[in-house]
């Protein structure tokens, strides 16, 4: 551990100013473990999502940021408590999780490579799929490429779709994993655009390296080390201090690119 | 030039035996990553139920009335025995494989036992209609008719299932799970219904193959599924599992290499044959082992 939580109390404190009364969280982690055969990956990781902008999970690498994104959806084999606005999932299945409201970008987009775009959209959207308006709002690079395969589109591209595919149901809260990871400079600006667009509508928890990315978009941060939450406040808070920086996360400012 | 015609004739019935012995194993293994050991037991139902069927019914039905009524009743068994073997042997051990290949296993065993012990060990005969005996000439080769009766079959169930694939809303939900499964659920799609819907699938067929085969061996007998089964494996595996059109190009190739080995060569090696050359793809292509898209 590299520091003690300096302020748990953050978290449930309204992120737009302070004109809003203090939200329920939209999500609600308590006492969440994960075990993998013999490794404890999660240890007991409490933290909340406000109902507005973006929370930023940060970590080092392998300190089970993923996991926990898994452990909500039902993809890691979880226990201990959690909510979406107040109602337990813990015991759901990942199908109903996801119909009920939470939608999933995983790391490394995990688009079906043999299916066109418009598949990988009809795939959550039968009826409209490439022609949902969202797509014509954020997305309309892809719709003269509606008829590739997706395996062929290059890794911003397919960073899109896998971002269209899940905003095409309505979700109560949105679990992105690593978005910009291995994109050029260019295209993560582009990413951070769309979500930051995507944030005004729902509520994000964004699994991100690029500290200059979470400084543009984050508004609450929570930091994961060795399986259990070390950190929690606001984002500006965090990136403008590069001693803290430095100590949770092991990077600061300077070396990161930027958004 | 007309043994040649005979044998790859007779080459590509079997290919489409195979084929249709192996396109549910390969769907099931593609989308679910199930080794299925109990399609030979779906097969075993599929040349039963046709037997019987044909055996019940009024004499005063032609041959090919009382084959075709069975047909219908095999296939149908054998979709049901599909969806029962789903939902009440695989479902409760998913992702455990190894407890899964046992099950299946067992059943396979089990049902063979079983067969013998109602039926009996030595094979039975099955009535053939008088077209499907007869031959038909082509390029100087008296051929058995009911050898295209199985190249039709096997066209028309791949044709439906292209069709399923490519232009329904579950054939799309199953090319998407054969790539990448979780994914799918991730998505919120219920892929545990596509499952059993793909075990009916591959149960339907396994059970025309059954059927068919015992046709084209004259008898039904407890060994047929097991044998059939051996070679629907080697095709799923050259095929890559999960490909359809895969399973088909490998199914005539194994076929076809049989075939024209134990005529060529001697009797016996187009077995061996085979198997050099399901290790032959796995040396040039290992990757058609984890399969490619449907």
């Amino acid at each position: 551990m590299t520091s003690p939580e300096t302020s748990p109390e953050t978290s449930a404190r309204p992120v737009d100013g302070g004109h809003t009364a203090v939200l329920t969280p939209v999500l609600t982690l308590d006492d969440v473990h994960v075990r993998y055969g013999g490794s404890h990956v999660l240890q007991g990781v409490t933290f909340e999502v406000p109902a507005t902008g973006v929370t930023a999970l940060l970590g080092r690498n392998g300190v089970g940021k993923t996991t926990t994104l898994k452990a909500v959806l039902g993809l890691a084999p979880r226990t201990g408590s959690i909510a979406v606005r107040g109602n337990p999932i813990e015991t759901q299945a990942t199908t109903r999780i996801v119909r009920d409201g939470i939608g999933y970008v995983p790391e490394d987009r995990e688009v079906f490579a043999g299916l066109t775009v418009d598949e990988n959209l009809r795939l959550v959207d039968p009826e409209r799929g490439i022609e949902a308006p969202i797509v014509r709002d954020l997305f309309p690079d892809l719709i003269a490429r509606r008829a590739q395969r997706a395996g062929t589109l290059s890794g911003g591209q397919q960073q899109m779709v896998s971002l269209a595919r899940v905003l095409l149901r309505d979700n109560t809260v949105l679990l992105i994993d690593e978005p910009t990871k291995g994109l050029a400079p260019k295209l993560v600006t582009e990413v951070a655009d769309v979500l930051a667009e995507v944030a005004r509508m729902t509520p994000i928890l964004l699994v991100e390296q690029n500290l200059a990315l979470v400084r543009r978009i984050a508004d609450t941060v929570v930091v994961l080390d060795a399986g259990r939450v070390v950190h929690r406040g606001r984002a500006d808070a965090l990136v403008a201090d590069a001693e803290l920086t430095r100590g949770l996360l092991g990077v600061s400012m300077r070396r990161e690119g930027a958004a | 030039m007309s043994d040649f015609v005979l044998l790859a004739t007779t080459g590509l019935a079997l290919g489409a035996l195979y084929f249709l012995a192996a396109s549910g194993l390969s769907l099931i293994y593609g989308l679910m990553g199930v080794l299925n050991f109990a399609h030979g037991a779906f097969m075993m139902v599929g040349a039963y139920a046709g037997w019987l069927t044909m055996t019940d019914l009024p004499p005063s039905l032609s041959v090919g009335v009382r084959l075709l009524v069975a047909a219908v009743v095999a296939v149908a068994l054998g979709a049901a025995v599909g969806v029962v073997v789903e939902v009440v042997l695989i479902r409760p051990l998913y992702r455990h494989h190894i407890q899964q290949v046992l099950v299946t296993v067992g059943l396979s065993l089990a049902s063979v036992a079983a067969a013998q012990g109602i039926w009996g060990a030595d094979p039975r005969p099955v009535e053939k209609p008088d077209w499907m005996s007869g031959t038909t000439s082509l390029l100087g080769a008296r051929l058995p008719t009911d050898r295209f009766v199985y190249v039709v079959a096997a066209l028309a169930v791949l044709a439906g299932l292209l069709a399923l694939l490519r232009l329904t809303r579950l054939g799309l939900i199953i090319r998407a799970g054969v790539e990448n499964r979780t994914m799918v659920q991730a998505l919120g799609i219920d892929v545990q219904r596509t499952f059993t819907i793909v075990f009916a699938i591959g149960g339907a067929a396994a059970a025309l193959a059954g059927i068919l085969y015992a046709q084209y061996a004259g008898s039904v007998s407890p060994a047929q599924g097991g044998s059939l089964l051996i070679f629907a494996f080697i095709v799923v595996v050259i095929g890559g599992m999960g490909s359809i059109v895969g399973t088909a190009v490998a199914a005539v190739a194994v076929g076809l290499v049989q075939q024209l080995a134990n005529y060529y060569a001697a009797s016996g090696v187009g077995d061996l044959s085979v198997v050099l050359l399901l290790a032959l793809v796995l040396l040039l292509r290992p990757t058609s082992l984890k399969g490619a898209t449907a």
